[in-house]
This record gives C-alpha cells, structure tokens and sequence, in this order.
C-alpha cells in the first residue's frame, strides 16, 4: 500500500467525527458553565454531520480501505445510523439529568464522543487489532462516564467493577484472538474465515480460541453465565449513563459479535452454535426470572437486558442470513424500546430524586395519562406483545431458530418471554391501578417530550408496519455478506 | 573471540549483577537505579543485534520515563521499606525452589532438539542500505495506519479520562484577584445608613441591675 492509493472516503464518517470531537474539546475549554449548552449543541451537530456522511458514502457493497483493515458495508453503515439515532436520542434525554445532578460537563459530551467513535470502529472493522481497538476506545470511555459523578459512591462502586471486569472480559477475548492467530496466521477476518473453511488451520486451536472469543463476547455482551457486572454498573450509574452503556453499544456488540463470528468464524459455525444456544438458554432463563424479584427499575431493566442479549443470541446462533438479520433487527428494535423505557424515568427524575424504584411511578396515570401512556408503549414492546415492535423482533429471532431445526429453542423463548412479560406488565399494572404517591411529576424541556413521543409512537409504528425497517436489514445483510463469501 | 563477543559479555556480566542487585539493595532508590543500569545494558544487547530502534526506544521509554516514575513513586510513597526486606530468610527456600524449578524448566526448553538453537547462532548482517527505523515506519505508517491512528486516539482519551476524573476546581480556595481590588468603588465597601436616633428604652432596668 501506499499513499497514493488510500481511499479515505469509506473512513469519512469516522475523520469527520474525530476532527470535530477535537474542536470541540478544544472550544469547551473556553466556555463557562452556563454556556455550556453550546458543548451540546455542536455534539448533536456532529452527530448529524455524521451521518449525512453516512448516508452520502452509502454503497450497496463492501469497500475496504487502510489495507483491508477497515470495511464500510451496509451493515455498517445501517448500524452507524442506528449509533447516531440513539447517541443523540441519549443525549436529548439527559440533557436535564446532566444538568440536575452534576455531570453537565464538557467531558460529558466529549467522552461520550469518543465512545461513539469507538463503536463506529468496531462496527466497520475486518481485522482483530482494529476491532479490539474499538472496543478499548468504547470501554474506556464508558468507565470513565461512569465515574464523571466523582461524589457518587455507587458511581465509583460501578465504575470499577465495569473497569476490573470489562479488562477480564478484554483480556479473555485478546486471548481468543491470539489463538486463531496462532492457528491461522492472520488477523485479517476474510484470511481467518478462508483458513479455516479451506481446513488448513489447526482446528484444536481454533476451537480453543473460539471457545474463549465467544467468553469474551458474552461478557461484552453481558450473556449468563458473564452477566454478573451489568445489574450492578446498570444500578450503580447515574441513570443517564446508565442509559448511554445500555443503548448504543447494544449495537455496536451485535455487530461486533456478528463480524467475528459470522464473518471471521462462519466456516466453525458448528463449534460456536452450541456455546451460544447455552448462553442464550441461560441468558433468557436467569434474567428474566431474576427480573420478577427486582424493585428496583434500573435493576430489573439490567436483567431484562440480559434476557434480551438471549434473545439476540438466538438470532445469531442459527447461523444463517436470516438469522443475523433478524438479530440486527432485534438490536435496533431493542435499542428504540431501551430508550424510550429509561427516557420515562430521566424525565420522572429531578436534582436529588432519582426516579428508579416501582414505587415511583405508582399513580402515574393520574398524574400525566400520556407519560404513562409511552411508557405503556415501552414495556409491552419489551415484552413482546403484538402489535408494538418488540413482538415482530422477537418473531423474528425465534423464527430463524425454528428454520435451522432449533425448535425446542424457540419453544424456551417463548416460555421465556412469557414469564418475562409478568414483571413488564407489573409496571403497568403499577402505573395505572396503583393510588398515585405525593412525587410532582416534574416539567420536562419540550425537545425532550417530542423526542421521546416520537420514540415510544415509533414502537407502535414499527410494530405494524415492520417493513420498513425489516427490508433495510435484510437488504444491508444481504449485501454485506455476498461479497464476503465470493471474496 | 570478536570484538562483538566481548561486548555481549561484558554487556550480560553488567546485566546479571544489576538484575541481582536490584533484589538485594537495601535502598530502594539504589534498587531503581541498579534497574535503569539492567534496562541500560540490555539496551546494548539490542544494538549488537542490530534492533537500533528497540535499543533507544527501550532507553528513552523504560529508562527515561517508566524508571524515573519509578523513581518518584518510590520517593514519595512513605513505605516501610525494612518491613519489607523482614522475611527475606524465611522465604528464601521457597523462592529458591520456585527459580531453580524455573532455571530447569528453561534448560529443558532450550536445550531440547525442536528449539533448534545451532541454527540461531548467525545473526545475518542487514543489508547495504537497509534500515530498521525505515521498515518499521514503512509498516506503521502504511499497512497498520488506522490502528497507528486509534491507538493515538486511545491515548488522547485517557488523558481526557483522567484529567476528567481527578481534576477538581476547589471553590472554596480564596485568592485573590488584583483586577477586582482595583475596581472596588466606596460603594461596594461602606454602605451608610440614615436612621433616627432612638431614645434607651432599657436605661431604667440596667440601672436596677447595677444598684442591686
């Protein structure tokens, strides 16, 4: 390579986002607090400016550029959108939050920059140096967020559990890689994937490095049984990050998760099927029977986590196209129904109240019938009952698991999803049967209260007319994947 | 034996003395920088391998800033340092054990048929105009740019981390500040009030008092 023949423009989006992060940890500098709203602003202008970028460089094929190391494909660049949606949607949400309790600063905005630019290199990388990359950048910025209240002792608490863990997690998948290393040769995903379908990799090592791959991801991923840190960091962090680990970088895992496994280990499909029907099996058991007993919100939406990473699992072990269409399908709905359940409680929070407990939304009917209402929206999506958006996600994942055989599979999902629905509906039954508590709902800016309506409609809307969305899935997976297999 | 011969043993003799002194000096700062001279000296070894770039980035990395960290932490922190060296004896069998064991394990390694070491005992010369400092910029700042670049990224975030999470504005602090001394009006200081004299309505009971 050289320069002459580098192509920057697949890489535009993630220059762009880098050369304004800079401008404006440069400007921040600059301004006082109570200016601080212009920190804001050009973050959501630059999230906008990413993707116009996106969308302008949108090809309906792969195009690899710095040697093959950085792949910009329809999965990408779907997934990218997805990233900017819910990074500005999170930053709209907790704009007020920032403020009320400490954390509107300009490092805020920056790191949270960062973690976007993380994500958006691990969702467009074809090698595992440029994917762990990625992920380092996401994480690193996510502990850090954690621990902006520095006051907070449960902050801290969750912030160096997420540190210890997230490198346990970091050092098990380093260790995955540098076997299929040692098996293949190459870090290149296309190279592992050719190596290993031409049968010319060790195939011991390979097993051995997916065996501890597949750990590192369920612990990203936050899979049974390496689920152990997300309750607590989810708890532990101020809402508003909670929100920003449990929105956005659900995508860029499921992306991530996909590269490697579908697109660097797909030929050893059978080797990794039966590790994540266990997780999943687990995952979709344990959290949402775990939720039932939860008072806390925060908590239960943490173990609903889980069980829904169960549920995207079962999308990506099956294998097939369909299935890590359906699980991107999954994901993006996930993130849309994540946002709008935890965009009620930061608008229900105010300076020394945070909303997180059942008890707090008692009533809530009473008090303000369309809150109620979205959140209604929010929880039925989660679970799964037609005709919200959740249902048609969930549909999908445990049809792809029926077409490859799984049907048992399929069958503890739906079991599953059934239990789970008790503690999502118990909210409800909270919000509308319960004697309203003496909490003032508190006033909302009205940025907020669009966005998070159109939010919660966009639940309904996508859940009777899936098409939309569906068709950009399919036809992004599509066309990422045909050219990977002729290549 | 060559001059290269004699240079590598006087470089591993430096090395091994420093490497046993850093473990057995009584003070810790002669312990870094018994440390500083290991690194130093291995350093050499890179050279005669023709490693030149290895060489002066493990002196200007280890020896220049991880060490003289070292250095200031070992000043700083008030540690008890004869507390540490306590069981030294009473340790001394198991840590024994535990390098012998380790010494033996490496021979084994070494001196088996497959590690092949008859083979390694040439270090080709480079050749005419070869360099290593021009192939490792060739590679990193071609082949591996973007993870060259996201690791710079990577670095620029934790400086922007830790200076998030450590640096506090005190706002209790009081200092001050000339500009403001020099604008001061009388206003702002003294503020005169016009008020009626009043009359002492307590003269009567404090008369009781002192007469009682």
């Amino acid at each position: 390579m050289s320069w002459a023949d580098l192509n920057l423009m697949p890489a535009l989006p993630e220059i762009f986002l880098l050369t304004a992060l800079s401008v404006i940890l440069v400007l921040d500098l600059f301004l006082s607090d109570a200016k601080r709203g212009i920190t804001y602003g050009l973050t959501l202008l630059t999230l906008l400016g990413c993707a116009v970028l996106t969308l302008t460089t949108w090809v309906p094929y792969p195009e690899t550029t710095f040697s093959g190391m950085f792949v910009d494909d329809p999965v990408s660049d779907l997934a990218k959108i997805g990233l900017y949606i819910a990074v500005a949607v999170t930053l709209v949400y907790t704009r007020q939050y920032a403020d009320n309790h400490g954390i509107f600063k300009g490092e805020y905005y920056t790191l949270t920059l960062f973690s976007l630019l993380g994500m958006m290199v691990m969702v467009s990388s074809s090698h595992f140096l440029t994917l762990y990359i990625g992920l380092e950048l996401l994480s690193l910025a996510l502990y850090a967020l954690i621990a902006l209240k520095r006051d907070s002792t449960p902050a801290l608490e969750a912030a160096m559990k997420y540190f210890v863990l997230g490198a346990l997690a970091s050092g098990m998948l380093l260790y995955g890689m540098s076997m299929l290393y040692g098996a293949t040769g190459s870090l290149f995903l296309v190279e592992v994937a050719n190596d290993i379908a031409s049968g010319q990799a060790n195939s011991m090592l390979v097993v051995f490095g997916i065996v501890f791959v597949v750990a590192g991801l369920a612990f990203k991923l936050g899979a049974v049984p390496f689920h152990m840190w997300v309750p607590d960091v989810y708890h532990g962090s101020p809402t508003a990050i909670t929100l920003m680990i449990g929105a956005a970088p659900k995508i860029a895992a499921m992306v991530f998760v996909w590269r490697i496994l579908a697109q660097g280990l797909g030929a050893a499909v059978a080797d990794w099927q039966m590790m994540l029907v266990v997780l999943a099996v687990l995952s979709m058991a344990l959290g949402n029977i775990t939720a039932i007993a939860q008072t806390n919100l925060k908590r239960m939406f943490a173990y609903s986590t889980v069980s829904h990473m169960g549920f995207l699992l079962v999308g990506i072990l099956a294998g097939t196209e369909a299935g890590y269409t359906a699980a991107l399908f999954y994901i993006l709905v996930y993130v849309l129904m994540s946002l709008a359940g935890f965009g009620i409680l930061l608008l229900l929070s105010r300076a020394g109240f945070d909303c997180e407990t059942l008890d707090d939304l008692k009533g809530l009917n009473q008090k303000n019938s369309w809150y109620a209402l979205l959140m209604l929206f929010a929880m039925f999506s989660m679970a799964g009952i037609p005709p919200l958006a959740g249902f048609y996600a969930k549909f999908a994942v445990l049809k792809a698991a029926v077409d490859v055989g799984l049907v048992w599979l399929a069958v503890v999902g739906v079991v599953f999803s059934l239990v789970g629905a008790f503690y999502y509906l118990r909210v409800v039954k909270c919000m509308y049967f319960d004697e309203p508590n003496d909490e003032p709902v508190p006033a909302a800016r009205p940025d907020m209260k669009l966005v998070l309506s159109l939010n919660a409609v966009a639940l309904l809307v996508l859940g009777v007319v899936p098409d939309s969305l569906l068709t950009l899935c399919v036809d992004a997976m599509k066309q990422s994947l045909s050219v990977v297999a002729g290549a | 034996m060559s001059f290269q011969e004699v240079v590598f043993y006087v470089l591993s003799a430096i090395v091994l003395y420093s490497g046993l002194r850093v473990v057995t000096a009584k003070n810790p700062v002669h312990a870094a920088l018994f440390l500083v001279l290991a690194f130093f000296s291995a350093a050499g070894h890179w050279l005669l391998m023709q490693a030149e770039f290895l060489a002066i980035a493990l002196v200007l990395v280890y020896v220049g800033a991880v060490m003289v960290l070292f250095l200031f932490v070992v000043m700083m922190l008030d540690i008890n340092f004869e507390k540490l060296h306590e069981g030294f004896w009473r340790h001394l069998p198991l840590a024994g054990t535990v390098a012998v064991i380790m010494i033996v394990e490496m021979v084994m390694v070494l001196l088996s048929p497959s590690a092949d070491l008859s083979s390694m005992n040439e270090i080709a010369p480079l050749a005419e105009g070869m360099s290593n400092v021009r192939e490792l910029g060739l590679q990193i700042y071609t082949t591996y740019l973007l993870p060259f670049e996201l690791a710079a990224v990577l670095l620029l975030l934790a400086i922007v981390a830790a200076i998030a999470l450590t640096m506090r504005k005190r706002k209790d602090t009081k200092y001050i500040d000339p500009a403001v001394q020099v604008r001061v009006q009388r206003a702002d200081r003294v503020r005169v009030l016009k008020m009626d004299a009043e009359p002492r309505a307590n003269a009567d009971t404090d008369n009781n008092e002192s007469a009682a």
